[in-house]
Formats: C-alpha cells, sequence, structure tokens
C-alpha cells in the first residue's frame, strides 16, 4: 500500500505515506478536509530545509497538513506536519503590499520555525484558511489520545477489580450468565447507535465514523466467528455471513474526494481514489469488473457523497496520466470495464482454452455462464470474453433454439482435399473420440 | 458415422457449429470452403444437379445433431460454389442453383469420349438417348441434367463438332456427330 518507506523525521516534517496512485495513507478518524494545488512551502528562520518544497499539493486533514510533489519527478518526498505542533497562526494582514503577492498563509511551529505557505496557483485561499482555524482548534487528535487512553484503562481496571463486584459497585457477571449479559449489553448499544444513526441525515453524517468502525469491527467478528464455533457451520449461515462481510466491506470510505475539498483538482484526486479503491472489488471480481458495478460499489462506500456517471468515466479515463495499476478498457462491443494492468488478456484466453478442450465440453461447447463459474466472474465480462476468445479464432459458435454456445474452432485442422481424414493427433480427433463415446 | 443413402458424412457433420454461419472472417471462409466440397462431392455421388434453397436438400440439416441450416447460410454457401464457376443460379431471386460439378466444358470433354468409345462418330441420336439410351448406361452421362447436357451439346456445335437439328416429334432434338 505504502509506497514511501517512512525517511528520517527531520524534527519538523515527517514522511507522509501515500497510496501507489498518490493519495494519502490517513490514519484513524483522520479526515481530509481541502486540497489546494501548486503550493510552496516557505520560511525565513530554516531556508535550505524548505529550498525542495515547491509547487506540490497541500492536502489538509483534521490532523495534519500533508504536502505532496506534483506528478512531475520531483526530487522532494510527501512530508506532514501535524497540525498539533502548530503553536499558533499568524492572523492575515491585508496590506498593500499583500495585493501584489500570491496570497500566503503564515504559521508558527513548536513555537520556533515560522512557516509560509504561498499559493501560486487559484483556489479558494481564505476557505482553506477557514478550514485550518477550524481544523486547528477542533483538535481532533486529542479526542484520539483521550479513547485510546480510555481503552486502556478501561481494560487495566477490569484485571484490578477482583471479586464479585465491579469497581462501581455493580455486581459483576461471572460465568456464561456474564457473557450472555455482556453480550446483550452490547447489543443494546450497538442497536441504540444504529437508531441514532437513521434518525436525520445530519445524525447519520455525525456517526458516520462511527459506523465505519462499527462494521469494520462487525466484520471481525464475523470473520473469527466460523472458528471459534462448531467447525461445521450449516451453509445457510455461512452464506449469509459472507454477505455480511460484503456489506461492511462496502461501508468503507471515511473521507471522500468531494467537489468542496477537492476544488479543481477534484477530478484528478477522485481518479486516484478510484484507483486505490478498486482494488479489492476488482481482486472479488477476478480481475476485471464493469464500469456500471464498479459505479454502484463505488458510490456505495461513498455513503452520501455521490458521484455521477460522468465524474466516474471522467476519473476513469485520467487514469491513463497517472501511474496506477488499474486501467479503463473498452470491448469491440462497447462495454466498458476496469481491469487490472496485470490481468491478461493470454491468461484468460489460456484458462479458456482449458475449459473448452475438456473431453466434455469439447462435446458439448460452453455458454457464458458456464464460462462465468469456471472463470469466477461474471457472466456478462465471460461473454466478452468468448467473444473476444472467438474473434482470435479460438473458439466458433453454434447459434440453436437453446441459445448461443462456443466451441473450440476444430474448423483450421479439417483438411478441405479430404473431408474424411481425421488425424490421430490434435484436436480434431479427440473431439471425434468425445462425441462416438457418445453414439456408441 | 451416419450415412445419406451409400454417400459417407464427414465426421464434422455432427459438429454444432458446422451448421452456423460463422461471423469471424477467417473461421467462415473455412467453413465455407468445407460446405463447398461436401455439397459437390454429395451431388456427384449422388447425382443431384439442382438444388432448392427452401427445399430439403438432405446436407442442409442434421437430426442427429438437431441443427440445421439457416437461409442466409445455405445462400451463402451455394453462392461461394457459384463465385467458383462450380453452379450458377437459375432464376433472380436465388432459389434454385444447378451444380456443376463437371464445368459445362468438362461435361462436353466427356461427351467427346463417349461418342468415341462407342464409334458414334458419324452417327445421329436423339438428345434423350445420350441421358438414357443402353451405350450410357454406367457412365457418367446416365441421367444427366438437361439444362447442362444442352448447354454442352451447344458449346460442341459451335466448335463444329455436332449438328443440332429438331426431331420428328416437338419434345425431342437430334444430334448429329461430326467429330
Amino acid at each position: 500500500m505504502a509506497s514511501e518507506s517512512r525517511i528520517e523525521s527531520d524534527g519538523l516534517f515527517n514522511a507522509a505515506e501515500v497510496t501507489t496512485s498518490g493519495r494519502p495513507v490517513l490514519r484513524r478518524n483522520e479526515v481530509e478536509c481541502f486540497l489546494l494545488s501548486s503550493v510552496d512551502l516557505d520560511s525565513e528562520d530554516d531556508p535550505p530545509r524548505f529550498a525542495s518544497l515547491r509547487s506540490g499539493n497541500l492536502i489538509l486533514t483534521t490532523h495534519r497538513l500533508i504536502w505532496i510533489p506534483s506528478s512531475q519527478p520531483n526530487a522532494s518526498l510527501p512530508s506532514s506536519l501535524p497540525l498539533s505542533s502548530i503553536t499558533h497562526i499568524f492572523s492575515h494582514k491585508k496590506s498593500i503590499k499583500s495585493m501584489f503577492h500570491s496570497p500566503r498563509i503564515r504559521f508558527q511551529v513548536d513555537s520556533v520555525v515560522v512557516v509560509t505557505v504561498v499559493f501560486r496557483g487559484k483556489g479558494d485561499f481564505d476557505g482553506f484558511l477557514a478550514k485550518l482555524w477550524e481544523c486547528w482548534r477542533g483538535r481532533a487528535w486529542e479526542e484520539d489520545e483521550k479513547s485510546e487512553s480510555e481503552a486502556s484503562s478501561g481494560s487495566g481496571g477490569g484485571t484490578v477489580a477482583q471479586g464479585l463486584y465491579g469497581n462501581d459497585g455493580t455486581v459483576r457477571m461471572v460465568g456464561l450468565a456474564g457473557i450472555l449479559r455482556k453480550e446483550q449489553e452490547q447489543w443494546e448499544s450497538t442497536d441504540k447507535s444504529l437508531q441514532d444513526a437513521f434518525q436525520d441525515l445530519n445524525a447519520l453524517m455525525s456517526k458516520a465514523k462511527e459506523m465505519v468502525s462499527l462494521a469494520e469491527k462487525m466484520r471481525q467478528k464475523l470473520l473469527s466467528a466460523p472458528s471459534s464455533q462448531n467447525g461445521g457451520g450449516d451453509d445457510e449461515e455461512m452464506g449469509s455471513k459472507e454477505e455480511m462481510q460484503q456489506w461492511m466491506l462496502s461501508v468503507g470510505i471515511i473521507s471522500p474526494v468531494t467537489k468542496e475539498s477537492a476544488g479543481a483538482l477534484y477530478h484528478q484526486e477522485l481518479s486516484r481514489q478510484l484507483a486505490d479503491f478498486v482494488r479489492i472489488p476488482l481482486e472479488q471480481a477476478g480481475g476485471m469488473i464493469s464500469l456500471t458495478d464498479m459505479y454502484y460499489h463505488f458510490n456505495r462506500a461513498r455513503g452520501t457523497e455521490l458521484i455521477s456517471p460522468d465524474d466516474l468515466w471522467q476519473a476513469c479515463n485520467l487514469w491513463e496520466k497517472f501511474d496506477v495499476p488499474v486501467m479503463l478498457r473498452k470491448f469491440d462491443s462497447g462495454v466498458k470495464v476496469i481491469q487490472n494492468k496485470s490481468h491478461s488478456d493470454e491468461e484468460v484466453m489460456s484458462r479458456i482454452r482449458t475449459l473448452v478442450t475438456k473431453t466434455e465440453t469439447l462435446r458439448t461447447g460452453v455458454t457464458a455462464s458456464d464460462a462465468a463459474l469456471t472463470l469466477k466472474i461474471a457472466p456478462a465480462m465471460a461473454k466478452e470474453h468468448l467473444l473476444s476468445a472467438e474473434t482470435k479464432g479460438l473458439l466458433c459458435r453454434d447459434m440453436s433454439p437453446d441459445g448461443l454456445r462456443f466451441y473450440f474452432n476444430l474448423f483450421p485442422e479439417i483438411d478441405p482435399t479430404d473431408l474424411h481424414l481425421v488425424k490421430d493427433f490434435g484436436t480434431y480427433g479427440e473431439w471425434v473420440k468425445a462425441t462416438s463415446l457418445l453414439s456408441v | 458415422m451416419q450415412k445419406l443413402g451409400d454417400f459417407k458424412l464427414p465426421q464434422f457433420f455432427n459438429y454444432p457449429p458446422y451448421f452456423t454461419l460463422q461471423p469471424v472472417r477467417d473461421t467462415r471462409e473455412k467453413q465455407i470452403q468445407l460446405w463447398k466440397e461436401l455439397i459437390l462431392d454429395f451431388c456427384k455421388s449422388q447425382k443431384v444437379f439442382l438444388i432448392g434453397v427452401e427445399e430439403d436438400f438432405p446436407l442442409f440439416s442434421n437430426s442427429a445433431i438437431d441443427r440445421t441450416l439457416s437461409h442466409e447460410a445455405r445462400e451463402t454457401f451455394l453462392s461461394a460454389i457459384v463465385g467458383e464457376g462450380r453452379a450458377e443460379w437459375l432464376d433472380k431471386g436465388r432459389r434454385k442453383c444447378l451444380i456443376l460439378w463437371h464445368r459445362i466444358q468438362d461435361w462436353a470433354d466427356i461427351i467427346l469420349k463417349f461418342v468415341r468409345e462407342n464409334g458414334l462418330e458419324d452417327s445421329v441420336m436423339t438428345v434423350e438417348e445420350i441421358r438414357s439410351g443402353t451405350e450410357s448406361l454406367g457412365t457418367e452421362l446416365e441421367g444427366i441434367d438437361r439444362t447442362i447436357l444442352m448447354r454442352a451439346l451447344k458449346l460442341l456445335e459451335n466448335k463444329g463438332k455436332l449438328a443440332l437439328f429438331k426431331g420428328t416429334s416437338a419434345d425431342d432434338e437430334g444430334v448429329k456427330f461430326s467429330v
């Protein structure tokens, strides 16, 4: 996931992890708030250190300022600055002088270094400043520390309190009843948070983060459950668990790229985020997924920040410009799909070849749904693969009242000067054997 | 492998894609070639001179695998034979096709050979005698399609090998050989 190994922190900046497509890797509970392009970082106190931080994208999150060099080869690495280390943000002085140079923000870090952020490009500079103030004052990082320390003290307290009574004086449940009771309590609290979440949209928005972590927790639980319970486990239960897992997985993007947060770079950033996101659905779909399916998965994961089909289309088209491991592909039939760059047609073709040269399928041919089962892909995709295998001359078709079937193409092997000749070797011979077995 | 009368069908006659007109060019070309050869072989061995596109030509369906050629496929295969000069459409609507497993020129040569072998160089015969006379029994000329025979005879007449004349009955014509 993270392409950059952690470089040494120089005391002021930390190396920022980015995904292979160049999106920042956010930490737990961190939410992306704003993005500006063509930003230089500068300081009068320590110019050499800032020399390389020129014309990059500056991303503001609830926890950090992240500076990422723009796409061209750049000597500098992605760097981040925790908002917690900012000790003062200088107010924006309106002077005659300020009207002539690029807008800038100055803030003090660790009460020592004054950093100047210079905006060379266009963008909502005032909006950024307002958000920076908001995030800095919001102190989201303190909440994390608090919850972490609570969590550790909670579990610590449990071990300290021995006997029948808990620290707070209530009767501690022990044994099976205790476990059941605890489970019940957990369910009640889960139920409550679910109810709160659905009360209205605003509540849902504020609960989004919690919901995602809840979903993740439930998924983990589901994953571990089958092993702890009786090993057999009936199929229906397993099926519903898998389904549940699917839902949980698709709840996922905590910080979707929006027009508000990314502005002019909306499509670019969306494109990068999409490239990161598609990996899992793509893997499940067998290396290729239709654009329509992806639209559904992506929007589902984005929750309320839905994108339009056109946005998705543009985001996919931008992949050509970035070094991402996925690509958009258009079949001759007009079907558009997303596929891994590593997903090679040769491999699919060789799997189709193996499929259609089995004794059974040599005789009966295959339908798109047969191929879908074997290749573990969607029937529509399987049909595309079969059609392209036909175009390559690997397969040929049989149209009958029962529908369209594909057979291994025997035509090239048949000798037109001797219609009755069947060579012992070759697939034609195998086909003759396979069909004669049946007629005997 | 099943037979049609005394005609032995090739193995690929039971290959279902053989009965679907293939959309991919290379595959289709090979398929057309195989149909061309099979139709000509069959017509030659069974002395079939005329194929009606809409009629039940034995090769056009295979009950063993429950497949029948579409109208488009039949017309495509027959047109391919026509394109090679081995058949002719008898009507503009392309419903009847005359199969020439021997070209007219070859038929003319067969007639000349027949005339020489039977010492008929200066004789007179009716057209019907050539098709069904005792001399032609067991030769390729036995039961030859009348249209084809007449065209071969006309070709020979143009070369001065024979003269055609109206016979005594209105429906028969006489041939005076002068080889």
